[in-house]
């Protein structure tokens, strides 16, 4: 064992670093920092301009952009990426509809979808979850009823995040209402989202922001074509799925920059004549947190490792949703803290002349964080999840 | 970086944890702890036979010249067995100091002996009302003719009862609180006008309050340089409080496998009690515990060897905070999910709660700790 960074790791971070820095545009990182919302644009932009270095997928088999590169590196380069403030690669085309192409696709799917996750070309977004249907995710009931060589899809999806962005949805929908177990009627459906029969409604959550929506289907035809795996093993593709959604929801990197933000955020605010930082109440609370992390950086990468080889992500990485999800909650707490009475700001009511936009995110922030702790597997779901598959309970 | 133990590694924890399963069973444990000692010179014995008593130490001497990651496996499984024998006393803190700033003299006098079972040491700083700072010490010394003399107490020295020789902070000049002026010694505990009185902690080890009344020793009894004593001082107790942390990995680990076999085993309502998510999301969370302390614990092992002070001080006391929280989060949960068992001597779990307690206070709190890792 040897936690240390060895002088290729390290010269691997230089590299990662001196390009993100010639390459990452000013307007992009400060909007990214300044938590601005990101248009499809911004999002697409990023997303080729690391296509265009091979990045852009480090984690696929070679042949396909894979980079070949070691947990330690992949964490590495996640980090710098972070820390200077990228664009996330969202992750519904990359980390989620890829893997199950690459795992259950066939091979026309493969060539015809990937290269253009790869590369961008398509906007991928996720049709899971339902109104009747969230933790209990195999009683959904959006339905596809197969016609000659086509499905007929007809029902609602919910808490689409970035649908109104979206190309392409990848889609859980019920091909047999009549199945002894209720999985075993669940397939896998990619679907073309400019199909006409679609509607995207926004949700507006209580930041005020738009990032999740109800996808209504109303007699969408679907080629056949665009089944992934069998009819009926969708619950299969579905969990197969949840393990790589969850491995990108610890956000380990993510919250290390912004804990460091939030230090010299509480070294500047002062309280009785002092940094707050200083102060031991506050102090104590962020270091908790800190340590916490400290910790979880090395546990993210001790069950990471363990996957070398292909294995595919299981119970584990539950473990990582479930703390790195609670410490992305506690920094946005502590950010609003600093602020204290500033915190209060939300938005300007005429003129956006010297009102500090950045303050004014916070609270917006520790609303929509809220999220984390729900989305992808509730942490409930989550601790179901490791009792019965690592402690057998 | 890379995750694993190495196969040296695993063979070491293999062939500890295979005496420890079969000589070191918890009745047998129970029967050392109530002989007028406290631990076992059989079970000394055998730790200096299979060379666990050898890891930290230099080949010169007799040594392994193993790594704090060495001594983590040793300590995981060492607390995994509550082993209740003066290892930690002897090997973390009295031959460290001895390792690290003895002359070769008194490397050669001690090292071997140490490592072949036949000296054992411990280490006394505390006075009476102090904490854990380490700038306080309960001892001064002068110098006199050849040597010097050193007066005032040493209290609760861990395992100053069964060690043969005593390292003793004592203040040589400056006064209480500063870093400066504190010098080490090596006392043999027969010496003149060295009393120990001994007594059992909450955890069934041994610890002793020293008072020294004109103890007189030679000049070759100062360890390291005069008034010099502290950064050493800070760095062998990093390094016990590092394995400290692993022992504590070990004990969590017994906890965790003892409660989720009961919860497995014992039935109510007509089903075993794992089946209610009430208690299974609860034995997540001491997992969850598990396997962040063990994560900080590792980053502590290695960091301890290789970071510089500063980086050391900072990482060892990260790690005291976390395990020293996973200590109590799960020795508590542990006795509140075997119920009424749970509260029972007769019971391993009550025991390792007992060390648990005892861990997360020992050098230092996670409060002294939070201190110091925001300083550092």
């Amino acid at each position: 064992m040897d936690l240390n960074y060895s002088p290729e790791e390290s010269a691997f971070r230089d590299e990662v670093r001196g390009w993100i820095r010639a390459n990452l545009p000013d307007t992009l990182r400060d909007k990214v920092l300044n938590y601005r919302e990101l248009s499809k644009d911004d999002l697409l932009s990023w997303h080729k301009a690391l296509a265009k270095k091979g990045w852009v997928a480090p984690f696929w088999p070679k042949e396909w952009g894979g980079t070949d590169w070691t947990v330690v590196q992949r964490y590495i380069f996640e980090e710098e990426c972070e820390a200077a403030g990228c664009p996330p690669v969202v992750a519904f085309g990359v980390r989620m509809c890829a893997p199950v192409l690459l795992r259950f696709g066939s091979d026309a799917q493969k060539k015809r979808f990937l290269p253009r996750i790869y590369n961008g070309d398509d906007f991928w977004v996720q049709g899971y979850s339902e109104p009747g249907s969230g933790s209990d995710l195999a009683s959904l009931k959006t339905r596809a009823l197969r016609d000659g060589d086509h499905y007929v899809v007809t029902g609602q999806k919910i808490w689409t995040t970035l649908g109104h962005y979206g190309d392409w949805i990848f889609c859980l929908v019920r091909t047999n209402p009549n199945t002894e177990k209720r999985q075993d009627g669940i397939s896998f459906l990619l679907i073309d989202m400019k199909t006409p029969g679609i509607t995207v409604r926004p949700i507006i959550l209580m930041d005020q922001g738009h990032e999740v929506n109800e996808v209504f289907f109303d007699e969408v035809r679907v080629p056949a074509e665009n089944l992934v795996h069998d009819e009926g093993k969708g619950w299969t593709v579905a969990k197969y799925l949840l393990g790589y959604e969850r491995m990108g929801t610890g956000r380990i990197a993510f919250s290390k920059r912004e804990l460091e933000r939030v230090k010299g955020m509480a070294a500047k605010a002062t309280k009785n004549g002092r940094p707050l930082l200083e102060d031991p109440r506050f102090r104590d609370k962020l270091s908790r947190v800190e340590v916490e992390l400290i910790a979880l950086e090395i546990t993210n990468m001790r069950f990471l490792d363990q996957l070398r080889g292909g294995r595919a992500p299981g119970a584990e990485v539950s473990m990582l949703k479930i703390k790195g999800t609670e410490i992305q909650q506690a920094i946005t707490e502590l950010a609003m803290q600093v602020a204290g009475p500033f915190a209060q700001a939300f938005r300007p009511v005429d003129g956006d002349d010297g009102f500090d936009r950045l303050t004014a995110s916070l609270f917006p922030r520790y609303c929509n964080l809220r999220k984390a702790t729900i989305y992808a597997g509730s942490n409930e779901i989550q601790r179901n999840i490791i009792a019965k598959a690592t402690l057998g309970l | 970086m890379d995750f694993e133990y190495s196969d040296e590694q695993k063979l070491l924890s293999e062939t500890l944890r295979k005496f420890l399963n079969t000589g070191y069973t918890f009745d047998a444990r129970d029967k050392i702890m109530k002989t007028a000692t406290g631990y076992s010179e059989d079970v000394w014995a055998a730790l200096a036979e299979m060379g666990i008593l050898s890891v930290p130490f230099a080949a010169e001497h007799g040594g392994f010249g193993g790594t704090t990651v060495d001594m983590m496996v040793v300590m995981e499984a060492l607390g995994e067995a509550l082993v209740v024998e003066p290892y930690l006393a002897t090997v973390g803190l009295g031959g460290q100091f001895v390792a690290r700033a003895g002359t070769p003299a008194q490397q050669q006098r001690i090292l071997p002996s140490l490592i072949q079972g036949k000296t054992k040491m411990a280490f006394g700083h505390l006075p009476s009302g102090g904490r854990y700072d380490l700038r306080s010490v309960g001892a001064k010394a002068r110098a006199a003719g050849d040597g010097f003399v050193i007066d005032g107490e040493a209290r609760m020295v861990l395992d100053g009862g069964a060690a043969d020789v005593l390292v003793v902070a004592a203040r040589t000049s400056g006064v209480d609180g500063d870093a400066r002026g504190i010098s080490l010694f090596l006392v043999d505990r027969g010496t003149p006008g060295v009393t120990t009185r001994e007594y059992r902690t909450l955890d069934n080890h041994r610890v002793a309050d020293v008072t020294l009344g004109g103890v007189q020793v030679a000049r070759d009894a100062l360890l390291g340089a005069e008034g010099q004593a502290f950064p050493v001082m800070e760095e062998v107790v990093d390094y016990a409080t590092t394995l400290v942390c692993a022992e504590a990995v070990g004990a969590i680990k017994y906890a965790h496998d003892a409660t989720l076999d009961y919860l497995k085993t014992r039935r109510q309502f007509g089903v075993p009690i794992g089946s209610f998510q009430a208690l299974q999301h609860r034995m997540v969370d001491i997992l969850i515990s598990y396997e962040q302390a063990k994560s900080i614990a590792c980053l502590a092992s290695v960091k301890v060897d290789t970071a510089d002070p500063a980086e050391r001080r900072r990482i060892v006391s990260a790690a005291k905070i976390k395990v020293a929280d996973a200590c109590r989060h799960v020795s508590q949960e542990a006795v509140q999910l075997h119920g009424g068992m749970g509260m029972t001597e007769e019971l391993k779990v009550s025991h390792t709660f007992r060390r648990l307690t005892s861990i997360a206070a020992a050098f230092g709190d996670a409060e002294h700790h939070l201190e110091r890792f925001a300083g550092a």
